[in-house]
């Protein structure tokens, strides 16, 4: 397990957490990444707070920027996979994330906060998918 | 107001997601390998940073959820839906497939765009569309 990293995988948990936790005393709104940028796509609908969503994905972005100009704190975003298969996994992720009514953050984070059993369904179906997918993938088809 | 607790609540998000090292989809697919226990390559990490994530959020959920207004003004949108569907299972497995395919979800995918990488960015871009798509028909009603 050399790649194991449970101190910073903690404090950055708990940063996403907070972040959560924050957006929902605050704002009154659920941060589930794929309903905030979703919800971007139809803003007719009223209270649909395009400004609001917006400025979410800009501090998502601006983050690592942040990190990564002004601290040593060092990390990396590596895609291994042929550019089909980037197509079909972002196709399959916007598409499941619109249909099952969340992610990782919405159901994952803040649905499990609010001890919500759909959202622990919801948890338990992508987490589920990701280990047989992975599987399928490295061990069975001996990478893609 | 509202405005800039959004940006406040996305920057340390983001910022949780690059300390966490889940903006890198080779830490989220090192994690969802536990058929690599056998050979001790698996990397658990992902579980502490949902453990962290729980540890600080359930305690300002449970506080938040009996508020009647946010403290920024305006209602509590909590979700009312509690019907565990078809449709609801589906997603969440279609979701999962793409997500061990390539490793993002789309908060890291966002964050990642950071970096300016060509894959991160057609992966978004198909994200988008996807979504786009699957509104387009009604699928998130």
């Amino acid at each position: 397990m050399e790649n194991f990293t449970p101190v910073s995988a903690l404090i950055g948990g708990g940063l996403i957490g907070l972040a959560s936790g924050l957006y929902l005393l605050l704002n009154g709104r659920i941060a589930g990444i794929s309903g905030i940028l979703g919800g971007l796509l139809t803003p007719t609908k009223a209270g649909s707070a395009v400004f609001e969503r917006l400025s979410f994905i800009i501090g998502l972005i601006a983050g690592p920027l942040i990190l990564m100009t002004a601290t040593e704190i060092e990390a990396q975003s590596v895609v291994t996979s042929s550019l089909p298969v980037i197509i079909v996994a972002g196709l399959l992720v916007g598409l499941g994330t619109t249909i099952g009514s969340g992610c990782t953050s919405g159901h994952g984070i803040c649905g499990l906060s609010r001890f919500s059993l759909r959202s622990l369904v919801a948890t338990l179906s992508f987490m589920a998918a990701g280990f047989v997918t992975v599987l399928v993938t490295r061990h069975l088809m001996g990478g893609m | 107001m509202r405005i800039i607790v959004s940006l406040i609540c996305g920057t340390i998000f983001g910022f949780g997601l690059y300390i966490s090292g889940m903006i890198d989809p080779q830490k989220v697919l090192g994690f969802l390998d536990v058929w690599a226990i056998a050979d001790g390559g698996w990397d658990p990490s992902l579980a502490f940073v949902m453990g962290g994530g729980l540890a600080v959020a359930i305690p300002i959920f449970q506080f938040a959820k009996n508020r009647t207004e946010a403290v920024c003004g305006g209602e509590m949108s909590l979700p009312t839906n509690r019907a565990i569907t078809t449709k609801l299972v589906v997603g969440g497995l279609l979701f999962g497939t793409g997500w061990g395919l390539v490793g993002y979800c789309p908060g890291p995918a966002l964050s990642a765009l950071a970096f300016g990488h060509t894959e991160t960015i057609i992966f978004v871009v198909a994200m988008i569309a996807g979504m786009g798509g699957a509104r387009a028909i009604g699928l998130n009603k």
